[in-house]
């Protein structure tokens, strides 16, 4: 097992709405990855997916607020730190963030390498611009991007190198863990190709160390991480590889959400969808048995007032239902 | 959905339902002249599914809105049923309109806020001339509308469409449709703001409205294993132009074109490996 | 709808704001009751009457009286009789005759007068000093005598014989009850050059003006609507010929716009309804403007293609698929322009362009018979001040409310 780098420990945050009412948007998530290794995040929209991206990065702002459970990076907790040291010392250099309309965020007026000054030197003041230009030239270089780039203003790029821009600035500094929301949602299929080579690079070459990715398109997941958790109404429902997600899915919502998945590729056209009728619950009140329970064919009157636990099975894998295995496997083979 | 429809079906000698001829729409002039649309024929039959491939800026969506009658094309000319579309006058749009209906991309703003569920089913009603019909008919037409779509015509009257779930609102725009019955349904990325799970059923009530009501579909998507997936013809759109178009199984499995290729193998699968390798960074 | 309510209420700019308003609406409708009459009645002779209460001194001296012995009566009314210029005046004598007035405090009349006595010797002719300087302070040193010598006031009547005769004497320490007295009237904000009422002519003024922001407010944002829903939502030449109006007015000051109109209709032409709309007619053309580009945002959406789809007319699409959308904003908009149309008529009246002056007040009009007569000059505050204090304050609480919604509908400037 290799070295822990990012450590999530039952984390809970909220959101307080105009009306001062709360709503759980992530309600007690623990997972790790190590060096060197990716993890997906799957799940519909309003699952609470993006929100548990904000929160690891430990910079909260109304209306998301802190609960509980800790965040460790590389051995160090960033939980309860407040905003502007977690800015200061943990953006940039511990955590990169990268949102899905991260292209926009570029001043139209400056040049890329600004964005780059201004980065490098939120950690090291005195470092001169020669020093940086070079350093960006040469990153630039290692990752296949044109170093002229550096010198445009974003509205001279195109959607796709824009993106790749922006996390090619994030990522100047190495930093540990690198969090993509959704990076390549707003693009077309070539594009998306591009930005996804250039995160594998990224790994590879070792200037992040670990990268959580979080998209709605499965069949991307399944190329370009190690291993994918599927989120539900603020839970984490089902965690496994990458091939184990995708082929052999457990949990009724995890089974569903693969079984919907559509490639352009033979004999796609014959196998038949599941379709999930319903909708998640209200995170204002959750509910107190799975979360699931309503929308489940296999539901029992248990599941909806027995708390559900997380349950380890085949050795990393873990999963949220009160069925065992074998039952759902059998249950899903009808 | 039966077994039966996914078998690919042959819609060669099927009557033509809407095809058209050159059709070209153009943006400005001069320098800023841009050719949304360039000269594409196109020939969709009685009952077909076809859905029209094409990523972002392709001119699908101006293709579509001239389908519809929505705005006028610069060239060419377009057939309803065999014989030349007239849509110069406010009623002979109308009676246009009776033949060919809509499903936009964004159930949110495909709903006019300030309207109740009843209303708008309502007006589907009275648009087929149901004007005079009793009460309890009414209702009942409303019931088995939003009944096909697995909706309880109950909970939803004297509600607002914002009350619903994106995959809701879509399903009630489907009833919409059940109720107007028109020949040709043009879905405009339908599932595209909707969740997997939602999609899937989705997906599922348009088969069965092609299978029931006999209608044509027009599917408009980015996504190209969705319209494999769903339809009987796949029409690849490029930059104004179709570039391939024919039998789903053929086009997909078997493309010619050099932008077809490309498009099917850019995209993520999950049995054949995804090649990055002759991805250039460089590239714009 | 009710939670768009519930939304505009918890705004706290709102609701200032809408207090405010209804507050200055409520003195509107309520003051009237309590002091009916003729707000333009001239009830004085004299212009600008300070602001007090006034008692009938013909009704006083009839009035019973009352004897009180007050300790501070006889230096509470030197006090009120000893005008600045007086002190100054005794100040500088104390000078002239090298008196020690380091720690003279000339509010404190006391000390000023036991002073005086001290000092002032009528023979002494301090060096430079001119006569009628001198003569001037035997005057002030007679008067002052008076002032402390507590003679009675005698009131006489002639009798058969043409004689005086002795009928009331009025002591110092004579006390009438204010209740007593048949005529009192209290005039809190004083009277204007013309001798009338100035807190009732507020009031009155404050009414028109608002109806003249609001008559201005409707013409100017039912033709603006209309024009801005017409070119936004047909498009095409309309929309070029309507922007081309729009541009012509927006590229003509308004105000230089509304003066001349205002100018060529003449005094007689001149009502308020009349200024209102021509108010109205000239600051429509950024409503138009702004509904035109909301318009064009909306036409596009998906709902408004369905509503069409369904055959639904022009009319239908735009009443019912486009006007309820931009229903909050032209609220926003409206507010705005009756705000814009009271500060309109105001600078109009200002101008001497405004209604005729004999008909109603207008809160300019007040300001500009104010300014006529000098107030700012002689001191007459009370005649523009309050005036001033008015429009503030109306147009104050309507951008206030304006705000407040303007948060509630903008998601973007949301907190």
């Amino acid at each position: 097992m290799g070295k822990a780098m990012l450590e999530v420990k039952n984390l809970k945050t909220k959101y307080v709405t105009r009306f001062h009412e709360d709503v759980y948007a992530v309600d007690g998530v623990s997972f790790v990855i190590e060096e060197g290794k990716s993890l997906g995040i799957a799940g519909e929209s309003g699952c609470g997916k993006s929100t548990l991206a904000l929160s690891m990065m430990g910079y909260y702002f109304p209306p998301l607020h802190y609960m509980s459970g800790d965040i460790i990076i590389d051995g160090k907790n960033i939980s309860g730190m407040d905003p502007d040291t977690v800015r200061k010392t943990i953006l940039g250099t511990e955590i990169a963030y990268i949102p899905q309309a991260a292209m926009n965020a570029l001043n139209p007026t400056q040049r890329i390498i600004r964005f780059i000054e201004d980065v490098v030197r939120a950690h090291d003041p005195k470092k001169d611009k020669k020093e940086i230009r070079d350093m960006a030239e040469a990153r630039f270089a290692e990752l296949g991007l044109p170093p002229e780039a550096l010198m445009k203003h974003a509205v001279e790029l195109s959607g796709g190198m824009k993106q790749r821009t922006v996390i090619a600035v994030s990522t100047i500094l190495n930093p540990k863990v690198l969090i993509a929301d959704e990076p390549s949602s707003a693009l077309d299929v070539t594009s998306q190709k591009m930005v996804i080579k250039m995160m594998r690079e990224l790994m590879e070459k070792g200037y992040i160390k670990s990268m959580l990715f979080i998209t709605h398109e499965l069949p991307l997941l399944y190329n370009v991480t190690d291993d994918i958790m599927v989120m539900y109404a603020g839970q984490i429902v089902e965690k496994g590889t990458a091939q184990q997600m995708v082929f052999d899915p457990v949990h009724p919502y995890s089974h569903g959400l693969m079984k919907s998945i559509l490639v352009p590729e033979e004999g796609t056209r014959g196998h038949k969808l599941t379709a999930i009728p319903g909708a998640p619950p209200n995170l204002k009140r959750p509910p107190d048995g799975c979360r699931f329970a309503e929308r489940c064919k296999y539901a029992t009157a248990d599941c909806r007032y027995t708390s559900i636990p997380e349950k380890a099975f085949e050795g990393d894998r873990m999963y949220r239902c009160l069925k065992g295995v074998e039952e759902l496997k059998e249950v899903y083979g009808e | 959905m039966s077994e039966e429809a996914r078998v690919q079906k042959d819609f060669t000698n099927a009557p033509l339902c809407l095809s058209g001829k050159g059709v070209t729409k153009i943006f400005g002039f001069g320098n800023r002249r841009t050719v949304a649309v360039d000269h594409v024929d196109f020939e969709f039959h009685e009952g077909e599914f076809v859905s029209i491939v094409g990523e972002s800026g392709s001119g699908k969506t101006t293709l579509s809105k001239m389908l519809l009658g929505l705005s006028n094309a610069t060239e060419g000319e377009i057939f309803f049923q065999g014989k030349p579309r007239d849509i110069s006058s406010g009623k002979k749009k109308r009676e246009y309109w009776k033949g060919i209906q809509a499903i936009f991309q964004d159930p949110f703003s495909s709903f006019n806020t300030f309207q109740k569920i009843d209303t708008v089913l309502l007006d589907c009603i009275h648009m087929r001339g149901g004007k005079n019909l009793s009460k309890q008919e009414k209702f009942d037409m409303m019931t088995e509308a939003c009944h096909f779509v697995n909706l309880e015509f109950r909970e939803l009257t004297n509600k607002y469409p914002f009350e619903l779930s994106g995959g809701q609102m879509q399903r009630l725009m489907i009833a919409r449709i059940f109720l107007l019955k028109p020949k040709i349904l043009l879905a405009d990325e339908p599932t595209s703001m909707v969740d997997a799970c939602s999609r899937a059923t989705i997906l599922d009530m348009l088969l069965n409205l092609r299978d029931e009501i006999g209608m044509t579909i027009i599917f408009i998507t980015h996504d190209i294993g969705l319209a494999y997936y769903i339809s009987d013809t796949v029409y690849i759109m490029e930059h104004g132009k179709f570039v391939e178009y024919g039998k789903a199984d053929e086009v997909i499995l078997n493309p010619k074109a050099a932008y077809t290729k490309r498009l099917i193998s850019d995209v993520p699968k999950i049995h054949e490996e995804w090649d990055l390798s002759t991805v250039d960074l460089k590239a714009e | 709808m009710k939670n768009t309510l519930r939304q505009v209420f918890h705004s706290s700019k709102f609701v200032g704001g809408f207090t405010i308003f209804v507050l200055i609406l409520l003195t509107m409708i309520i003051y009237p009751l309590f002091n009916p009459g003729n707000p333009l009645q001239q009830i004085g002779v004299g212009t600008f009457a300070k602001p007090g209460t006034y008692v009938n001194l013909y009704d006083a001296t009839k009035a019973p009286t009352e004897t009180f012995r007050l300790e501070d009566a006889a230096e509470k009314r030197m006090a009120n009789s000893l005008s600045e210029e007086d002190k100054v005046a005794m100040v500088e004598w104390f000078t002239a005759v090298e008196a020690d007035i380091s720690d003279l405090d000339t509010s404190d009349t006391d000390k000023m007068l036991e002073m005086w006595e001290q000092y002032y010797d009528p023979t002494v002719k301090p060096k430079g000093m001119i006569r009628a300087k001198i003569n001037y302070y035997k005057r002030l040193d007679n008067a002052l005598k008076e002032l402390g010598s507590g003679d009675t006031v005698i009131i006489a009547d002639k009798d058969e014989t043409g004689a005086l005769v002795e009928t009331k004497k009025i002591l110092d320490t004579d006390y009438v009850n204010t209740n007593a007295v048949a005529n009192v009237k209290s005039l809190p904000l004083g009277t204007d050059n013309f001798g009338r009422d100035v807190l009732k002519e507020l009031v009155s003024a404050t009414g028109t003006s608002i109806r003249i922001g609001l008559i201005a407010g409707i013409v100017a944002t039912l033709i603006g609507l209309t024009l801005g829903l017409l070119a936004g939502y047909v498009g095409g030449f309309l929309d070029d010929f309507i922007m081309f109006i729009t541009n012509i007015f927006t590229v003509i000051p308004g105000f230089v716009l509304l003066i001349l109109i205002s100018y060529s209709l003449g005094q007689e032409q001149r009502g308020a309804a009349v200024v209102a709309t021509v108010i109205g007619f000239t600051s429509w053309t950024w409503t138009c403007r702004s509904v035109r580009s909301q318009v064009i945002s909306l036409r596009n959406r998906d709902h408004v293609n369905l509503s069409k789809l369904s055959g639904h007319s022009l009319f239908r699409i735009v009443l019912t698929d486009i006007l309820p959308y931009i229903a909050s904003y032209v609220v926003m908009a409206f507010i705005l322009q009756v705000s814009s149309g009271i500060l309109s008529e105001a600078q109009l009246s200002l101008l001497g362009l405004g209604p005729k002056t004999t008909e109603v007040p207008t809160l300019g009009l007040m300001m500009n018979w104010a300014m006529l007569y000098s107030a700012h000059t002689n001191g007459s505050w009370w005649a523009y001040f309050p005036v001033i204090l008015t429009i503030t304050l109306i147009s104050f609480s309507l951008n206030l409310m304006n705000t407040g919604l303007d948060q509630v509908f903008n998601p973007t400037l949301r907190d």
